[in-house]
């Protein structure tokens, strides 16, 4: 009683702690070197050199050139961009744009928005995993079509989808592949290259790196209009001074995350999945949402029947564990997870969800003793439950 | 984001559980919407409520304002039961952020559907009960993006 209890954070896909290295690269750029990159003085010339450097370092991490890459605000900035410019400048091609129903709301609330503007939107189906079905995208593709838009792997299920097999149906009808890889950059090898990939969202805070800065990778020869008007910044495309501290603590987080890639993702893996069976073994009525390997590396999220999964997280951070749910209630609508209601979850399981993310400092300690508090939570929610009462008296 | 009161209602809920053979039991709310709120009555000859316990699948607002709701009926006759509003609820807990109004709401709901559940039983008509809805959402809308 009265001891500060220890915090367990398991909500990295919400965002993750700044690391210590990056914050020490940025923080010269709050205090010494705080000219204007776009200044003609020798003084400015050090945080030109800075961001030049942060985005040669982030082209290197995804194979592109560093003219291909233009800093943003953070991933939904980068979503939007992608999304409006293009279908701006394509108009002339066409008015047709294909994406996902599992998509972040970033890019949903652009696309119905370009819907409400004279644009035709087509919202593929995911299997029961949250995988998009290439035979019905190959189906969806019109004359008119001018972009495909899907996400590296979800935010809420962490499904990685075939993104390669995309990007070649993309390239062979001649239209733009987008993908928001707010999730996957940092925590799976991306070539853009290799993968046929035109356009790619990312955002810093997803790979300890600071808030408020992301960037876009837009491929040489894809016309884009400007989405901020302005200033000469970002070729021209994206105006207003650079966030000069931001952009190095990105190039910071960046080349961390590609030097720690391998080991980091494989003891994140393993002890996602030693969280993963447990709970499946441990806890009745408990499903796993997602591809049980085809996810991100970090990534679990399960449904308990017969709970809420507010209650299941408020009970949680009693227990000092940091979690999220696509419960509707933590979204403030009445309407649970667009994600799990498209994989075919019914409402009432899809409240009872919860999304653990795990980093490179989770322990098997703070796994094990997670996995105790979701079954005693989750044992007292049911007790409390109309819906494992009935249930019960069915049996 | 709650307060004091709810939380303690929420961590440790009065009257949780089933009454058997109950005198009234409404169960309101839906699964879809994330919550639904069970009441059991059990009521004397003279019309006060004995006993009262609650089941609820739902967030931490309706959670608590179930746990309340029972807590303010408890002992009381079945016409006083029948004034304790959503507000009076909401009072008592010191106030709910405001997406969550919607589970007083349902609490509210709760005790009347067991009032109504007990009158029938009991083929008598309680002055001022309506019959209440089966989905406490019906009419609330979804905001425009």
């Amino acid at each position: 009683m009265g001891e500060e209890k220890k915090m367990i954070y398991l909500d990295n896909a919400a965002t993750t702690k700044t690391a210590p290295e990056v914050v020490e690269a940025m923080l010269p750029y709050f205090t010494e070197l705080y000219g204007n990159p776009s200044s003609v003085y020798s003084f400015s010339q050090k945080s030109k050199e800075a961001i030049t450097a942060a985005r040669e370092t982030i082209a290197d991490t995804i194979g592109a050139s560093p003219e291909e890459i233009y800093f943003t605000a953070g991933g939904s900035e980068s979503d939007n961009w992608a999304l409006k410019a293009t279908a701006e400048a394509y108009r002339a091609k066409g008015n047709h744009i294909i994406t996902t129903k599992i998509e972040h709301h970033a890019i949903l609330h652009s696309a119905q928005w370009l819907e409400k503007n004279g644009y035709e939107v087509t919202y593929l189906d995911v299997d029961e995993y949250g995988v998009v079905k290439l035979d019905e995208l190959k189906k969806a593709i019109r004359p008119t079509t001018i972009l495909i838009s899907v996400m590296f792997a979800n935010n809420e299920i962490g499904t990685i989808q075939p993104i390669r097999e995309i990007g070649a149906i993309a390239k062979e009808h001649g239209i733009l592949f987008h993908t928001d890889a707010v999730q996957a950059y940092g925590q799976l090898p991306i070539h853009v290259d290799e993968l046929g990939i035109d356009m790619l969202s990312s955002s810093a805070h997803k790979l300890n790196g600071p808030k408020g800065i992301g960037f876009l990778y837009i491929r040489r020869g894809v016309k884009i209009r400007s989405f901020v008007h302005g200033g000469a910044q970002e070729r021209k495309r994206r105006a207003g001074t650079e966030n000069v501290p931001g952009i190095v603590g990105y190039g910071a987080a960046a080349g961390r995350a590609a030097k720690t890639m391998e080991e980091r993702t494989a003891k994140e893996r393993s002890l996602r999945d030693h969280l993963i069976d447990r709970v499946l073994a441990e806890v009745p009525y408990t499903r796993l949402n997602g591809h049980r390997t085809d996810r991100l590396p970090n990534n679990a999220n399960f449904s308990f029947q017969f709970v809420e999964g507010e209650s299941l997280l408020i009970m949680l951070d009693m227990d000092g564990i940091c979690g999220s749910s696509g419960s509707a209630c933590t979204s403030g609508s009445l309407d649970p997870s667009h994600v799990l209601l498209a994989i075919g979850l019914p409402h009432e399981i899809a409240h009872g969800s919860l999304r653990l993310t795990l980093s490179e400092e989770t322990t098997m300690e703070e796994i094990d003793y997670v996995v105790e508090c979701i079954k005693k939570i989750v044992e007292k929610l049911r007790s409390m439950s109309p819906l494992y009462e009935d249930f019960m008296r069915r049996k | 984001m709650y307060s004091d009161k709810v939380m303690d209602h929420f961590q440790n809920p009065r009257n949780v559980g089933e009454i058997e053979n109950p005198s009234g039991v409404g169960t309101v709310g839906n699964a879809k919407c994330g919550d639904i709120m069970r009441i059991y009555f059990d009521i004397d000859e003279n019309q006060v409520i004995r006993d009262v316990k609650f089941k609820t699948f739902g967030c931490g607002a309706a959670v608590a304002t179930s746990s309340m709701a029972t807590e303010l009926v408890k002992g009381k006759t079945i016409y006083e039961a029948l004034e304790v509003t959503n507000k009076a609820v909401m009072e008592a807990l010191d106030g709910l952020p405001p997406v969550k109004v919607h589970c007083s709401l349902l609490a509210e709901e709760a005790i009347h559907a067991a009032l109504w559940d007990y009158a029938e039983k009991n083929h008598i008509k309680i002055e001022g009960l309506k019959k209440p809805k089966s989905d406490i959402h019906e009419g609330e809308e979804e905001e425009e993006y």
